[in-house]
């Protein structure tokens, strides 16, 4: 196809070719015609546009390549295609109801946006060591099994994007496991809603714990399998040994942080250095590599799986003895109502509803000052962290003292990390643009919010 | 008024507490419109007629403490000493290119364990890098920046809060620098910090804060030919009512709120 032939009647690219140089409109199956036309101009410099819509991008990601030949001179990454508001529009709910906006954020990891988001809130509140124990060890327990789905989507979708299909039907596989559990716990199996400020949306159903344990039965040997695969393979190393080099200096001026930074050899993780929910009495191991590319951060990520199955294991123990509330004691923050399976699907216990309707007055008044006009949370400032799969994701929320946030930031690690993109990317093949990117593991939704 | 007598006036000019002149009220953080009688919304409890202008601007007193609380000198003092230090007291030393202490932080706060300076912007830069650079403070890693929009703080309406933390000393600190609406411009920190380059953009995307010096300040999630920056408080959410059951609900900004 000879360049801009296409369009008779109106030239798309007149005003771009006279800035740019020619365009060509690459329609699939015609690379050809565009490498011989390039050759006919003599120009050895190529701009690729990759994405937004491109299977190996990671999602709506947008890359703007500069080549020459096979090498990557000039990376340059467009975001911003998934952006939906989230933080403006959770300050037009309450704080609780937040929680449901924030979980869609970063989609693959939606149990860490909640905790975030709430460990954020109990502390301007000043009710963090209020919260349950049993609300504590549930969401340590969720936020583990979490970590493994989504290491397992990352390792499972880069898989796939160097063309290793069975590794991405093995990683979906096992991370569907993940999801009938959270289905089992919370009602759904993405985007729960599930982490409220205070605790809990509900205690775990009876059977939960038993489900888990078989969970912890089967993955062991499922991660050694995946390991068996990939550990040793000739063809995955030739694809992510020595790739996309960032080292401990790049990750420190990048801010980079999660497997990507203990793949540099620092062992930091907010889990052990700034714990949060009871991991101080935990007993896990930070994962580490110190090769700097992709493989290593491929390794980290397979040994915070098992090292996630560990801790899963501790609290299941734990479950078993520490009985009790899994929302704060504090009528006047605690959300009244228990959920419980009806006939129509999940709604308020009619236990409850029989209570605030039957008995108490006051309870009914609670319940609806709480359901309606939500909480008001002291005005202040309040910055949480916690160490999600893809690093430290951190929420600045601040109030005016009203019912709903005067102002949430989410500070997502995807969003930070992806800067490192180009600083990866550059001088290398354009091949190994897509080891440096899936190594990253982005998640669009975090990235845009 | 004129028709009043005399001493009905003085009576009333007595009552107005506190006694302060037209400007210095202008900066009350609350604001007594008249405490009692129901004129708009039959609240008859008496604080209904407290209009909260701007949160005040509080300043915290040493001893800081530490993230665990107050009741001492902590970790958040040392850091204050430190920073105290590096940047020097007045007239240190005349050769000195930067700030002094007291020129470039207005005011600390500590509250809910965190510490925020609030720094000048002209001296943010300065402050960072001292910040970063001393061995004993060792910054290291910038957490990202984030704003807020406060349109009743007359003269600094835009706030920019950088979160920054040491992995060395394990610490956390907030710096946060203000500019008013009509001269939004901060200097930026990606010369110190080469990960505030994208979230400067963000920032600038939602709240239109202008970073001096940043490389490419374009919009960063919104198309790049929107207009307005969508976080502002004066930018409205948007939305249309949705009809569920034969009931019409408005959108969430039109609906009720217990402000």
């Amino acid at each position: 196809m000879s360049p801009s032939t296409k369009y008779t009647e109106y030239d798309a690219y007149a005003a771009e070719e006279a800035a740019e140089g020619k365009v060509f409109d690459v329609g699939g199956q015609d690379w050809d015609k565009v490498v011989g036309a390039a050759e006919d101009l003599g120009d050895e410099r190529l701009v690729v546009n990759m994405g937004p819509q491109h299977p190996s991008t990671h999602g709506v990601l947008r890359l703007i390549l500069t080549l020459d030949g096979e090498t990557v001179n000039e990376c340059r990454v467009g975001i911003g295609y998934l952006h939906t508001g989230i933080e403006k529009n959770m300050e037009f709910r309450t704080w609780t109801q937040g929680t449901t906006f924030c979980t869609r954020m970063d989609y693959l990891a939606p149990i860490f946006n909640e905790t975030a988001y709430c460990l954020g809130v109990e502390k301007l509140l000043g009710v963090t060591d209020q919260v349950p124990e049993r609300a504590q060890i549930i969401r340590v327990m969720m936020m583990e099994l979490n970590r493994i789905s989504s290491h397992l989507v990352a390792i499972a979708t880069f898989g796939l994007e160097l063309g290793a299909t069975t590794v991405m039907l093995n990683g979906f596989i096992e991370r569907e496991y993940t999801l009938d559990l959270f289905e089992e716990i919370t009602g759904l199996r993405m985007n729960m809603a599930y982490v409220r400020p205070g605790g809990v949306a509900q205690d775990l159903p009876s059977g939960a714990l038993s489900s888990v344990r078989d969970y912890l039965d089967r993955m062991p040997k499922r991660i050694q399998a995946l390991r068996k695969l990939m550990d040793s393979n000739p063809v995955y190393l030739a694809r992510t040994k020595d790739i996309a080099y960032l080292d401990l200096t790049g990750c420190m001026a990048m801010g980079i942080t999660g497997p990507m930074l203990r793949a540099t050899g620092l062992p930091w993780d907010l889990r052990k250095s700034q714990p949060y929910c009871g991991y101080e009495t935990y007993d896990f191991e930070v994962a580490t590599q110190d090769t700097s590319d992709v493989y290593g951060r491929y390794l980290v990520r397979m040994q915070e799986m098992e090292e996630s199955l560990k801790i899963v294991e501790q609290c299941v123990e734990r479950l078993q003895s520490v009985k009790g509330p899994v929302m704060i004691e504090d009528k006047k923050i605690g959300w009244p109502a228990q959920l419980a399976i009806g006939a129509d699907g999940m709604g308020n216990s009619p236990r409850h509803i029989a209570h605030i309707m039957g008995t108490s007055m006051e309870a009914l008044i609670h319940h609806f000052k709480l359901v309606t006009e939500g909480f008001r949370v002291p005005a202040g400032q309040a910055y949480a962290a916690i160490e999600s799969p893809r690093g430290e994701l951190g929420v600045h929320v601040v109030s005016d003292g009203g019912t709903r946030p005067y102002r949430v930031h989410f500070r997502d690690p995807s969003f930070t990390n992806l800067q490192a993109t180009p600083a990866m990317a550059e001088g290398g093949m354009i091949a190994d643009v897509i080891a440096a990117v899936a190594s990253i593991d982005p998640v669009m939704g975090g990235v845009d919010r | 008024m004129s028709s009043q007598h005399p001493e009905q006036q003085a009576e009333q000019a007595a009552d107005q507490l506190p006694a302060h002149s037209e400007e210095e009220r202008k900066e009350q953080p609350v604001a007594r419109m008249g405490m009692f009688g129901a004129k708009t919304t039959g609240d008859t409890s008496g604080y209904g007629g407290l209009v909260v202008r701007q949160s005040p601007k509080v300043s915290t007193p040493r001893p800081y403490g530490g993230p665990e609380g107050a009741a001492e000198a902590g970790v958040f003092d040392e850091v204050a000493d430190e920073l105290e230090r590096a940047l020097g007291g007045p007239g240190s030393s005349p050769e000195k290119a930067g700030p002094d202490f007291g020129d470039a932080i207005e005011r600390v706060v500590v509250d809910r364990g965190e510490m925020t300076f609030f720094v000048k912007r002209e001296h943010l830069a300065a402050v960072a890098r001292t910040m970063r650079d001393e061995p004993s403070l060792r910054f290291e890693l910038c957490s990202g920046v984030s704003g807020v929009h406060y349109p009743q703080d007359t003269g600094a309406e835009l706030h920019s809060v950088v979160h920054l933390l040491s992995i060395t000393h394990n610490r956390r600190v907030r710096l946060e620098s203000t500019c008013p609406d009509a001269d939004p411009h901060i200097p930026s920190l990606v010369p110190v910090y080469p990960t505030a380059d994208w979230h400067e953009r963000e920032t600038y995307d939602f709240f239109g804060i202008v970073y001096d010096g940043h490389p490419a300040l374009t919009r960063i999630e919104m198309p790049d030919d929107w207009v307005g920056h969508p976080q502002r408080k004066d930018y409205p959410l948007g939305g249309i009512p949705v009809e569920y059951r034969g009931a019409e609900i408005p959108p969430p900004d039109e609906r009720r709120s217990y402000v």
